[in-house]
Parts: structure tokens; C-alpha cells; sequence
């Protein structure tokens, strides 16, 4: 995976993660230029698109669209499934996650993101281990509180 | 959990971005995030050192102002000093920031590097993996060299968590695509294929995404994880949906795994028989797992099942070897095509167009067209109508050609703007690829620019013109056929080019016809003259310039058109140079020299489609890869199957087009190559570096035009896609004046253009050529000259090289020709009787004094061409001289600057036997034979 992006109806940028080196130019040119195109489309159109040289996978889940840019070679069925698995993961960790959520608790957005998906790839599949590693870090978080 | 209780008490942070979302405005948003910067940077510039808590406070909000769009460009230093907290969550948004707002910034690397140091030594897991992330995001060089030789030894340590051994996979994987030379193969290699056998799946699929990634490149290094991959996936498609626990995703037991394990095997051609027997038994149980009733109705479970079943097809189709798991694969796909999920139905299409090029299932596929042709006229979505195009394209041969063609034509009217030009090129290449009848080739094209006239680029119109003139069974049909397109009222300019073209070579065919009389003819193509473009106005009058040499009774109409004030006085140069050089060549030149300067165009060099060409450079070479090509390659490169030596026969006696030009043919279809490198450059590159040599070869076609240019001194030396060459010269006894024209053809600037005349140690004594160089800069779409003085100092065999070298885009590009300035350009003609002709003939008998050469006739035995082509040539025509009429005699002198060398020549055509004789005599043996090898190449 090259990169995903979550973003607003408004178009309004909540979450990105690089996984390529660009420039913060590029990156912002990318950027405008998908959510455009996403926003562009209607709701029953196909998940998938050709957009430059990548393959996009985006899905919309309430007012968050979540979109992913793969390469020519990469699944597509699965990489919306890596989406779905990522909602699931907000979801659990938030109790019935919704924008606010994220925009509020961005940095724990990237940390489960983080354990979830590292350097483009999957990293762990399992629901169970994610949420062991987040929980584990905010109890760390708690001890030093108390101290 | 209540969101309230994840807060980690950062108060100030929550209030921040509740203001910036009460914001009413864009401008208030900007003053409220510009009132935050101020006030972090007066804290971070402070005198009283922060503490932690506010360091992370305050670094959160520039991340969150980062977030919002903004460039932030302070917090590096405070974010750095985070990470060397003792505190989890100091830290963790420490490398947070670190992570999202990169710098290359390298004392600030160094010190990152430092402190993951710290945290990988640290043995404390949380921090190792938060370290690791770190890695694994930035991925920049300076870190590949400060961790790559440590992550393999955490990843491989007996000792190491499973966790960080998950991140450390996957860091090293990164740091393998950014800097893989910094990443030496060791013994931690076969110790990493063994990952994938262990107990913890987590660890297997990280281990797994490494392992493909690193066998990509050194499959010798990685072979044996094949058959632990094949035994891997084989227990997870064969287990109970639950014995994977929370590995199994609606119930399908471990998607994500079984994707990467399939993909790993695609790094391999088909593996043993015994390992190949487990594999196929995999893969019918993913192809039958399809047909089962679906455990869940939920979109998950058939996402996730047909994720791990689309992969298995890529697998199937990439071997490519198995027929029966090919015709299962096709069927699936075909099921698919008609699912009520759209995602279903844009996949099936996607796969089935890498199915159509594999000989075991091209027919299976093609059982689908109608669905296909379906999809293109009920599919709501583009992107599905798109890779509709894209599976007909790819499904055509010579037995559906006609109708999959009727249907793109038909589909052009109403498809989506942001398409047309890719169905027009795919279009023009099936056409021009299965035309058995050209008639047909040529209705196509027509309709193409008659549908989508915008859409048609150069290249698509070039084309047909180089068609039809290279057929002489069309050229009746085409010039009658445009004559009737260009009576529409409102034609396409695109129309009227190839009209314009096609009947200023072959009008003559149907002037006959009192309905396309030459005068009629004229009036149309002129009706439509005020309505065009320049360029099409310029083509325009050399049409009527090539009229008048086939149609000498319309000559006064065009010359009353050429004198006119709108052409005579156009402001256009280039029209108003045509009109006047066209209007005087009309009036001075005998029928015998239009005859030779307007002949009809000679055959077109046998080449690549450019429309082909064109294609690959806008989809990428992989996706466009030739249908035939790629079949017989795979027949020879992977099977080894029973009939390869046919196959490959063939491919030798009958070069697809495409294969030889660009080199791409012989590479293998998988793992397809990059994308030519820059822009439309790469492929031109590609055709120069394929001979690869010290000295630039010489550009190929360049001969052909060298002989073209020695009868005649102006015109087109050069032409690819990027620049054309073109020269007008002028020689008067032993000296000469060259012009030469360099158009870019492009865009975009030309960088760097030098051009460099060569003579040869050789050549050099003999002839002098004095030039200034040119302008470095050419811009896009300008002409640049360069005058060449040329002083003939003695007789000379050589031809000067121009080779000129440039920068287009990111590559260097070189072109070389042969310059035609030959031995002949110094000739002057000699007018003498039959008497004095005979009496020299006879002094120069001297066997060194003449040579002789008889060979075939290349072109039609035309008499008037051939008096044309020796005036051309420099010497005189002598008429009456020779006793038999058939045959044509010249004399002339050849100028030097030392010397003066006369000459006589003899050319006895037989027109039985369609064989010339020429004979030349002159007093210098070296000056005979270069002189006859000159001319024998005309004829």
C-alpha cells in the first residue's frame, strides 16, 4: 500500500499515512486530486478506480471516507477488508467510533493504524492482539499517571 | 470504553480543536491556528524550560495543525527530546510527530537515530515496537544505514517477542525498498523463510510480506520458501473455519495470510511435481470453496473469500500452465461478469483480460463477449465501462475483430470524454492488426475521425495515410472513399487532412469518374480550405501543388488560387512560403522536373505503429503488452510447452511490428518492467540503447532518406517523435550552402541541443564544412536553423554524420544521420552533341576509367522519372545522343577545389527483364565508381 487517507464528506482531511517517500507538495497535490475524484462519485459506483498508476480502494463508512492506494499488483478485495478491519479496530477501541472520535483522538487513530499496519503492509490481523497492544500502552500511560 | 477515558488528560489540546471547529470561517480558522504557532513557538523559544507534559501538549497541536493542511516548520527539536522521555506517552508522540512530519533535516536524524538506538537496546518491547514504527515510517537512507545490518539480527533472535518480531519484518521490508543495497543477504535469510512455519499467524504474515519482497529479487536465495508456503496455505484452506481463532475473518480462515502466501508463489514458476500436486489440490479447494453456499451473508465474508479465490486465479493465470484450473478460472471469472456486486463484476473484467492472453483459455474467454459487450452499453460506472474497453481489446483476434471494432465505434458516440482517446488508438491498432481487407482498415478510420475527429491524434491519422500509401490495392478505395467523407457539409479538420493528403496522391485514381473530376476535386478540398488550421492550410496547398502535376488542366485554377493576396501575402510564413515557392516551381518547371519533385510518396519503412506506441506510453508497457507476443512468449518462456518451435519460428519470419522496435517483446509478461522511463522519450531510447555501442548508430530509416536527398536537395532528412530534420541546400561548382531545420515536435523544451557535424579521418582532407552553433534551447513546437558552408576541396566517398544530441525531459536522447552532401552535388552539366559525346566516351576507355554496374529495377521503369532523377542527379541529359532512344546518356563536371573531373554516364534500361545497365566514365577511377554507386541506388 502506498498510502491511506481519511477524509470528510466536506473533503476535509481527519488522517494520512505515507508509506512512499514525497514531498509535502506532492503529497497535498495527491491529496486534493483523490478527494475530488472520490467525492466525485456516486454512492452504488465500484470501489475500485485506475487513478495515475495506482489502483484506489476507497469505501465510505458514515461521513468518513477511507481510501487506500495500491499498486498494480495488490488485491483489491482485500485491501477494502483492510479498511473494514480498521473501522472494526476504531470501533472496538472507541465503542461505536464516529468522526468526532477521530478528529478529537487523531494521535490514537495512528497509533492502532500503526499496529495494524506498518511500511504499507499488514502487520497483525488479529482483532485480539491489536487491541492487547493499544490497551497495554494506555495502561503504561495510567501507571505513570498514578506515579 | 467511553471516548472521555482515552483522553490522556491534554485539556489544552481538546480545547484547541473545539475552537478551530467553532470556527465560522476559513479566515477565522487561519487566525485562530496562526494565534496557537505564535504562542507554541514564544514556548518552545521561552526561557523556562518545558516540561514533558506541555512538550507533548503543544507538539500534538502542531501535528494537528499539520493535519489541518498547514506547513509547519518549528517543534523538529522539542519532538526529538520526547523521544528520549521515559514517559510511554512522551515518547510515543514523539515518534508520532517524528513519523508524520519528516525532515531530512540530518542533525535532527542523527539525533532520531540516536534515541531509537536507545529504545532497541532497550529490551523493552513497547518501546522496541514504537522505535521499529518509527523506522518503518520514515524509512529514509540515513536510517537504513544506521539499522539495516541490526533488524535482521532482532528479527532472527530466538528471544525476540513475537510482536517486535512482526515490526522488525516489516521495518526491514521498508528499509529493503528504499536502500536495498544497505541490506546485506546473510545467514539470517534461510532463518526467515523458516518464519513461515511458526505458531503465531501475526508473525507468519509479516514474515511473509519480507519474504516475496526480498525472493522478487534473490529467488535463488528464497527458493525453499515454496513449498513451506505450499504447505502453509494448504492447512489453512483445508482447516475448520474456527480453528484459526481470531484469525478468521468472517469466517474465512486467514484472508490477509492466504493472499500474501499466493502472491509469494507468483515469485516462481510452477514448482515440483510433488509440491505442484498439493498446490493444485489448494487451488481447486479455493475454486470449489466458490460454489458453496456462502456462510454469511455479510459483504465481508464474500470479500474476503473472493479475495483469496481472485488470487488464486492470478496464480493460476501467472503459471499458466495448468488448462483445466485456466478453464475453471475462466468460468468463475465468467460467473462473476454478471454478479449483481459491481466490485464482482469490475474484477472479473480486470482478471479475465490477463486470461485472454493465455492460449489455453483466449477461447474460453471470447464465450463472453456478448456479456462484455453488454457491460459496455448497461454499466453505470466508467471505471467498469472502462475495463470492458480494456477485456475487448484484449480478447479480439482476427475472428471477432469486425464485430468487437463495430462495437467500440459505437460505444465511441456516447463514452465519457476522459476515455475517447484510448478507444480511438485501440481501436485504430485492431483495425490496422486484423484488417484482411483493407477496404475495411480504411471505412474504420474514417468513422474513427467522423465519431471522435478531437480525440484522433496525430499518430491515429499519420497512420492510415502510411497505410494506404503503402497498399496499392487501397488507394483507389481510399481516395474515393474520402472524396464522398469530405462532401458532408461539416467535416472534421482531421478529414480534410487525410483527405487533403490521400488525394494529392491518389486523386489521379478516380479522376475518371466525371462525378470526382480533377476540378471538382480542387473545389471541395478548397471549400474546406478557409475553415482549417495552419497546418492543415500548409498540407492543403501542398495538395494543390501535387495537383498540378497530375491534373496539368487545372494548373491555371491553383495558380490563380496561389496568387491570390490571402495566400501570396499571408501573414502565416510558412503558407506564405508555400504559396510563393509552389506558385513559382508551377511556373518555371518543366512537366519532367514536377514529374520528380512531385512524384507520389515512395513506401513508408516498415515500422512499429506509433498508434501502438502511443498506447503503451499512456497505459504503461505491462498493460498493453502485444496479445500475440505475450502468447508466444509464455508458450516458449514458461511452459516449455509442446510446441514452442513453431511458435517461435514464426515470430522470427514474421516480426510482429511491435517486437523489434522497442525491445519490450522479449521481456517475460509477469513481472512486467517499469514504465518507459520519461514521458513520451522512453520508447525512442529504448530503440538507440537496444544497439548499444560507443558511436551512436545511425537513426533507423536514415539511409533510405540519405539516397532519397541525392537527386534532390531539400526536404525531410529526419523525422521520429520527438524531432524533425529538415534541409535545404544549394551548390553551386565546388562549394555549397546547407540549411538545416531542427523542429521539436514536442511540448517541451529541448535542453542541451548540440548539434555536431562529423567527417572522418578519411573525409576530412576532402571536404570542408564550416558551421556556428546552434541556440541549446529549443523550445516546444519551434524550429531552430543552423547554416552549413561546404567547400568540395577533392573528390570525396564519405558522407559527413550529423549527430545531435539533446535532453528531452529527464533522458538524453541522440540522433545521428548521414548528411547528403555527396560527390554529385558539385556537379555541372555539360551540353554537347552526339559527335563530341562519342569522341570523349572513346578517350575515357581506359578499364580504370569506367564502371559498370547492371542490377534490378527498384522502382516502376519510368522514362520520365528516370530523366528527372539524372537532371536531379547534376548532370545534363543529352537527348538524341545515344542511338537507341530507350537509353539516356549524361555528361557533366564534377568541381573541386584543386580539380576538375568530367563525366560521362550511360543508363540502358531493359524493360523486359526490368534490369538497368549504368555505365560511367571519367577520367578518375574512384570518381566512376562512387559517381555509378550514387545512381545505381535510384533506379
Amino acid at each position: 500500500m502506498q498510502f491511506m487517507l481519511l477524509f470528510s464528506r466536506q473533503g476535509k482531511l481527519r488522517l494520512q499515512k505515507w508509506y512512499v517517500p514525497l514531498s509535502d507538495k506532492e503529497k497535498k497535490k495527491i491529496t486534493r486530486e483523490l478527494v475530488q475524484t472520490v467525492l466525485a462519485r456516486k454512492p452504488k459506483m465500484c470501489s475500485f478506480l485506475e487513478w495515475r498508476d495506482l489502483k484506489i480502494v476507497y469505501k465510505r463508512y458514515a461521513s468518513l471516507y477511507f481510501c487506500c492506494a495500491i499498486e498494480d499488483q495488490d488485491n483489491e478485495l482485500i485491501t477494502l477488508e483492510i479498511i473494514h478491519r480498521y473501522v472494526e479496530l476504531l470501533d472496538k477501541y472507541f465503542g461505536s467510533v464516529c468522526e468526532l472520535d477521530i478528529i478529537f483522538n487523531f494521535e490514537k487513530a495512528y497509533f492502532i493504524l500503526d499496529e495494524f499496519l506498518l511500511g504499507g503492509e499488514v502487520q497483525e490481523t488479529s482483532k485480539k492482539n491489536v487491541l492487547k497492544a493499544i490497551e497495554q500502552a494506555d495502561l503504561l500511560q495510567e501507571f505513570q499517571k498514578v506515579h | 470504553m467511553p471516548a472521555v477515558s482515552k483522553g490522556d488528560g491534554m485539556r489544552g489540546l481538546a480545547v484547541f480543536i473545539s475552537d478551530i471547529r467553532n470556527c465560522k470561517s476559513k479566515e477565522a480558522e487561519i487566525k485562530r491556528i496562526n494565534k496557537e504557532l505564535a504562542n507554541i513557538r514564544s514556548k518552545f523559544k521561552g526561557d523556562k524550560a518545558l516540561d514533558g507534559y506541555s512538550k507533548k501538549k503543544y507538539v500534538c497541536k502542531l501535528l494537528f495543525i499539520f493535519l489541518l493542511g498547514h506547513d509547519i516548520d518549528f517543534g523538529h527539536m522539542e519532538a526529538v527530546n520526547l523521544l528520549s522521555s521515559n514517559r510511554y506517552t512522551e515518547k510515543q508522540i514523539g515518534y508520532l510527530f517524528i513519523s508524520v512530519l519528516v525532515n531530512s533535516n540530518s542533525e535532527l536524524i542523527r539525533l532520531i537515530n540516536n534515541a531509537i538506538k536507545n529504545d532497541l537496546a532497550s529490551r523493552n518491547p513497547t518501546f522496541m515496537g514504537l522505535a521499529l514504527h518509527c523506522i518503518a515510517s520514515v524509512g529514509s537512507r540515513e536510517m537504513a544505514e544506521a539499522f539495516a545490518g541490526e533488524i535482521p539480527k532482532v528479527l532472527v533472535a530466538g528471544d525476540t517477542m513475537d510482536s517486535v518480531k512482526q515490526s522488525a519484518a516489516l521495518c526491514l521490508l521498508r528499509l529493503y525498498r528504499t536502500s536495498s543495497d544497505l541490506v546485506p543477504m546473510g545467514d539470517w535469510t534461510s532463518r526467515v523463510v523458516h518464519l513461515l512455519n511458526d505458531q503465531h499467524l501475526g508473525v507468519v504474515t509479516a514474515a511473509t510480506s519480507l519474504i516475496t519482497t526480498l525472493a522478487q529479487k534473490n529467488p535463488e536465495e528464497f527458493k525453499t520458501s515454496v513449498s513451506l508456503a505450499v504447505s502453509r496455505l494448504s492447512r489453512i484452506v483445508t482447516s475448520a473455519s474456527t480453528d484459526l481463532q481470531d484469525y478468521t475473518y468472517y469466517f474465512v480462515p486467514a484472508p490477509w495470510l492466504s493472499v500474501k502466501l499466493l502472491r509469494l508463489l507468483q515469485c516462481y514458476p510452477p514448482p515440483d511435481p510433488a509440491v505442484r500436486g498439493r498446490l493444485t489440490e489448494c487451488l481447486e479447494t479455493i475454486l470449489n470453496k466458490a460454489q458453496e453456499p456462502p456462510k454469511s451473508k455479510k459483504v465481508q465474508h464474500s470479500n474476503a473469500k473472493n479475495a483469496v479465490l481472485f488470487e488464486a486465479i492470478s496464480l493460476i493465470i501467472h503459471h499458466d500452465s495448468e488448462p483445466n484450473l485456466l478453464v475453471r478460472a475462466c468460468n468463475q471469472l465468467g460467473q462473476f461478469l454478471q454478479h449483481r456486486e459491481t466490485n464482482l463484476r469490475y474484477l472479473a473484467l480486470e482478471s479475465m483480460c490477463t486470461l485472454a492472453s493465455s492460449e489455453f483459455s483466449h477461447e474460453a474467454v471470447k464465450t463472453h463477449i456478448e456479456t462484455v459487450i453488454n457491460a459496455l452499453k448497461t454499466e453505470r460506472d466508467v471505471s467498469v465501462r472502462q475495463r470492458a474497453v480494456d477485456l475487448l481489446y484484449a480478447m479480439c483476434d482476427r475472428s471477432n475483430a469486425p464485430q468487437i471494432v463495430a462495437e467500440m465505434l459505437s460505444y465511441l458516440e456516447t463514452a465519457d470524454y476522459s476515455i475517447r482517446e484510448e478507444i480511438v488508438l485501440k481501436v485504430a491498432i485492431l483495425a490496422e492488426k486484423y484488417a484482411v481487407d483493407y477496404t475495411w482498415y480504411v471505412d474504420t478510420i474514417l468513422n474513427l475521425i467522423r465519431i471522435a475527429g478531437d480525440y484522433v491524434s496525430e499518430e491515429v491519422w499519420y497512420r492510415v495515410i502510411q497505410i494506404v500509401i503503402n497498399r496499392d490495392d487501397v488507394q483507389g478505395y481510399a481516395a474515393k472513399t474520402v472524396f464522398e467523407a469530405l462532401q458532408a457539409p461539416a467535416c472534421h479538420e482531421n478529414l480534410v487532412k487525410v483527405g487533403g493528403y490521400i488525394l494529392g496522391e491518389f486523386g489521379n485514381l478516380i479522376a475518371g469518374d466525371p462525378r470526382s473530376s480533377p476540378l471538382i476535386q480542387f473545389n471541395l478540398l478548397h471549400s474546406k480550405f478557409h475553415l482549417c488550421s495552419v497546418p492543415t492550410r500548409a498540407l492543403l496547398l501542398s495538395t494543390y501543388i501535387k495537383f498540378v502535376n497530375l491534373f496539368p488542366e487545372v494548373k491555371p485554377t491553383i495558380q490563380d488560387v496561389l496568387r491570390s493576396d490571402s495566400q501570396l501575402r499571408n501573414a502565416d510564413v510558412e503558407l506564405q512560403q508555400r504559396a510563393v515557392e509552389y506558385l513559382r516551381l508551377s511556373t518555371v518547371a518543366s512537366t519532367d522536373i514536377l514529374a520528380t519533385v512531385l512524384e507520389e510518396m515512395p513506401p513508408f519503412p516498415e515500422r512499429e505503429s506509433s498508434i501502438l506506441a502511443k498506447l503503451k506510453k499512456k497505459k504503461g508497457p505491462s498493460t498493453v503488452t502485444d496479445l500475440e507476443d505475450t502468447k508466444r512468449e509464455r508458450s516458449v518462456d514458461v511452459n516449455g510447452g509442446p510446441e514452442p518451435a513453431p511458435a517461435s519460428t514464426s515470430a522470427m519470419s514474421t516480426p510482429s511490428p511491435s517486437a523489434d522496435l522497442l525491445g519490450l517483446g522479449a521481456a517475460p509478461p509477469a513481472p512486467a518492467g517499469p514504465p518507459p522511463s520519461s514521458g513520451s522519450g522512453g520508447l525512442l531510447v529504448d530503440v538507440f540503447s537496444d544497439s548499444a555501442s560507443a558511436v551512436a548508430p545511425l537513426a533507423p530509416g536514415s539511409e533510405d532518406n540519405f539516397a532519397r536527398f541525392v537527386c534532390k536537395n531539400n526536404g525531410v532528412l529526419f523525422e521520429n517523435q520527438l524531432l524533425q530534420i529538415g534541409l535545404k541546400s544549394e551548390f553551386r561548382q565546388n562549394l555549397g550552402r546547407m540549411f538545416i531545420f531542427y523542429g521539436n515536435k514536442t511540448s517541451t523544451q529541448f535542453l542541451n541541443f548540440t548539434p555536431t557535424l562529423i567527417c572522418s579521418d578519411d573525409l576530412q582532407p576532402h571536404l570542408n564544412l564550416q558551421t556556428k552553433p546552434v541556440d541549446p534551447t529549443v523550445e516546444g513546437g519551434a524550429q531552430v536553423q543552423q547554416v552549413v558552408n561546404i567547400e568540395c576541396v577533392s573528390d570525396f566517398t564519405e558522407a559527413p554524420v550529423l549527430s545531435i544530441q539533446f535532453r528531452y525531459g529527464g533522458t538524453f536522447q541522440n540522433v545521428s544521420v548521414q548528411l547528403p552532401i555527396t560527390l554529385n552535388k558539385f556537379f555541372q552539366p555539360t551540353e554537347m552533341a552526339s559527335q563530341d559525346f562519342f569522341q570523349r566516351w572513346k578517350q575515357l576507355s581506359n578499364p580504370q576509367q569506367e564502371v559498370q554496374n547492371i542490377f534490378k529495377a527498384k522502382h516502376p521503369m519510368d522514362t520520365e522519372v528516370t530523366k528527372a532523377k539524372i537532371i536531379g542527379f547534376g548532370s545534363a541529359l543529352l537527348e538524341e545522343v545515344d542511338p537507341n532512344p530507350a537509353n539516356f546518356v549524361g555528361a557533366g563536371i564534377i568541381h573541386t577545389k584543386t580539380t576538375q573531373i568530367g563525366c560521362l554516364l550511360r543508363l540502358e534500361p531493359n524493360l523486359q527483364a526490368q534490369m538497368y545497365r549504368l555505365t560511367l566514365r571519367t577520367s578518375k577511377e574512384a570518381v566512376s565508381q562512387r559517381l555509378c554507386e550514387l545512381l545505381s541506388a535510384q533506379f
